[in-house]
């Protein structure tokens, strides 16, 4: 496996299947340990990072912690790449945006359902995706990782504050659960302020598609906790798979019914709209891309549009992004370049489907 | 009087509750379709305000724009503030009060206590230097012993961040870890090492290599 390879398809997230998955795009968590006896990263000197790096390749790659791992030493590899794997959510854009000689690395499953990278805020971020409402498997996937890499690695811990981390908003369980979810009848009927508000009660962060910061473009929405100490992996997973996410399912369906019975002309036109001008744009930035798709996801999951795909709609959602453009295309691009390269991407995907 | 949505401490019902609290009408537009931005009650602009009132079990919806919404003496936070700028925030005002405090115990002793002098702002993790003032601006501590070196100020924090919590609950390492003095002595070992290679003496860094090696198969 190689990173060009990435590119005819959608990661593991945007797989578009798993329970739930008309609502539900992914499941992740991330676990965030330190190696006992080193400073922190942002602490720690060129040779220390060094051989935290070495530590973690030697017990990641050369043992063979999972049966297919990629290793990418990130201080060679092209910003172009590195871009690629932000879009694919298997770095953040932090790890990607290091100073060029930082030793740092990632380790990605062959099937992208798990990503460690190595010396970024903490020396061991790991996480593991699973597309759909998929937690506990989730959560029995990196746990058992994190108990082998525990096996041999000293992690730094104590009993008081649990896992230490180099920010103290991550200690203790150094667990973040989260899940991507696609919220366009919330989004349709205005009741999507009140799902942000309830969230910040249950002291839950409500983030874009990118992360830290992001908007919520495509009506996509991270909802993740921000508790980790005093709370076990336990309660936190159980607050988002029995209470927190399946309510947010209900209310986004029945905000979808409420469009379908109350405005379905306004609905439709909305979705048909979408497809027109997907399939006959010709220059196009990524944010007008992202909200037509989640219309005409909203569209498919309804049945109101069945000349398309699922898969279409998923992989359109990674391969418009500009890293993954100019990999397809195999040139970097200027930004305008980029706009007419997305439109006639996006026309030749959509060829067949018939404007109904 | 009952305000749902805007007090400062509300009770906070379950989310089933809130969610399904108004399963009113959806709002449509002049033009039929997308939302619904509501007006001011008390002017055109955009309502950003809203809030759901009971009073003698009458439901009295209030919706407002800031200007009027800070009128009338309500004020919440419009977007959720980024965790880490509220960290910083927050930090920043500990440093400041927790430096304020000793500087005012400071001047009643009327003397100087060694190794405070410079008050919290210029205090050390002895371990790996980080100062607190540095902890301010990056929100990232040194090295595990600056949850030692700053346990005071962080257990303010920590709660703060954590919905009150301050001891952890939850996963502890199969072989719970090396027990937190091995640990110290584990960093240690390692800035000598580091120093040794440092200054080329290579046969002290070898030694030390072994010794940190036996050490952590010790500690197994």
């Amino acid at each position: 496996m190689n990173i060009g390879k990435m590119t005819d398809h959608a990661g593991e997230w945007l797989r578009g299947n798993g329970p739930h998955h008309d609502i539900v795009i992914s499941s992740r968590i991330r676990l965030a340990r330190n190696i006992a006896g080193f400073p922190f990263v942002n602490r720690a000197n060129l040779r220390q990072q060094h051989e935290v790096l070495a530590l973690c390749h030697e017990h990641i790659v050369e043992q063979k912690l999972e049966d297919d791992v990629l290793w990418i030493d990130l201080r060679d590899s092209p910003q172009l790449d590195r871009e690629l794997l932000v879009e694919r959510h298997l770095i953040s854009k932090q790890h990607a945006g290091s100073k060029e000689e930082a030793p740092r690395a990632v380790a990605i499953g062959v099937d992208e359902t798990f990503a460690i990278m190595i010396n970024e805020e903490d020396h061991l971020r790991m996480q593991v995706l699973r597309s759909g409402l998929q937690l506990t498997e989730a959560f029995q996937h990196i746990n058992h990782m994190d108990d082998q890499l525990e096996s041999k690695l000293n992690y730094a811990y104590s009993q008081r504050f649990g896992y230490l981390t180099a920010c103290p908003t991550n200690v203790g369980t150094g667990i973040r659960v989260s899940v991507m979810l696609h919220l366009p009848a919330l989004k349709l009927t205005g009741e999507i302020e009140k799902v942000r508000r309830a969230a910040r009660d249950m002291h839950l962060a409500v983030r874009g598609l990118f992360g830290e910061g992001s908007e919520a473009i495509g009506d996509l929405y991270q909802i993740s906790n921000q508790t980790t100490l005093g709370k076990s992996e336990m309660e936190i997973l159980a607050d988002f798979e029995t209470t927190v996410v399946p309510q947010i399912i209900a209310y986004e369906k029945q905000a979808r019914q409420a469009l379908l019975q109350q405005r379905p002309e306004q609905l439709d036109d909305k979705i048909h709209r979408a497809l027109a001008i997907l399939k006959h744009a010709r220059v196009m930035g990524t944010e007008e891309v992202l909200q037509l798709l989640s219309h005409m996801r909203l569209g498919v999951n309804l049945g109101r549009i069945t000349s398309v795909d699922m898969k279409t709609i998923n992989d359109l959602f990674l391969l418009t992004q500009p890293a993954h453009l100019q990999r397809i295309a195999s040139r970097s691009m200027s930004p305008v370049e980029r706009r007419v390269e997305r439109a006639s991407l996006i026309r030749s995907k959509l060829k067949h489907c018939a404007v109904e | 009087m009952t305000i749902l949505e805007l007090a400062d401490n509300p009770p906070v019902p379950p989310l089933s509750m809130r969610v399904h609290q108004h399963p009113r009408q959806f709002n449509w537009g002049r033009e039929g379709y997308l939302v619904v931005k509501r007006k001011c009650d008390k002017c055109d602009k955009p309502a950003t305000h809203h809030s759901v009132e009971i009073i003698n079990g009458e439901k009295i919806e209030k919706h407002l724009c800031d200007q009027h919404a800070a009128e009338e003496g309500i004020s919440i936070k419009a977007v959720q503030a980024p965790i880490n700028e509220l960290l910083t925030n927050f930090v920043k005002l500990q440093g400041e009060s927790a430096q304020l405090k000793e500087e005012e115990e400071q001047e009643e002793q009327g003397e100087m206590v060694a190794g405070q002098t410079s008050g919290m702002k210029g205090y050390a993790c002895p371990e790996c230097g980080l100062t607190f003032n540095q902890f301010r601006e990056k929100s990232l501590l040194g090295c595990s012993e600056c949850y030692k070196a700053f346990e005071r100020q962080l257990c303010n924090l920590l709660e703060r961040a954590h919905e009150g919590g301050v001891h952890h609950i939850g996963k502890v390492p199969v072989r719970a870890g090396v027990s937190e003095n091995k640990q110290t002595q584990l960093m240690r070992m390692r800035k000598r090492l580091d120093e040794a290679v440092d200054s080329e003496d290579y046969e002290l860094a070898a030694r030390l290599r072994d010794d940190i090696r036996s050490f952590e198969e010790s500690a197994e």
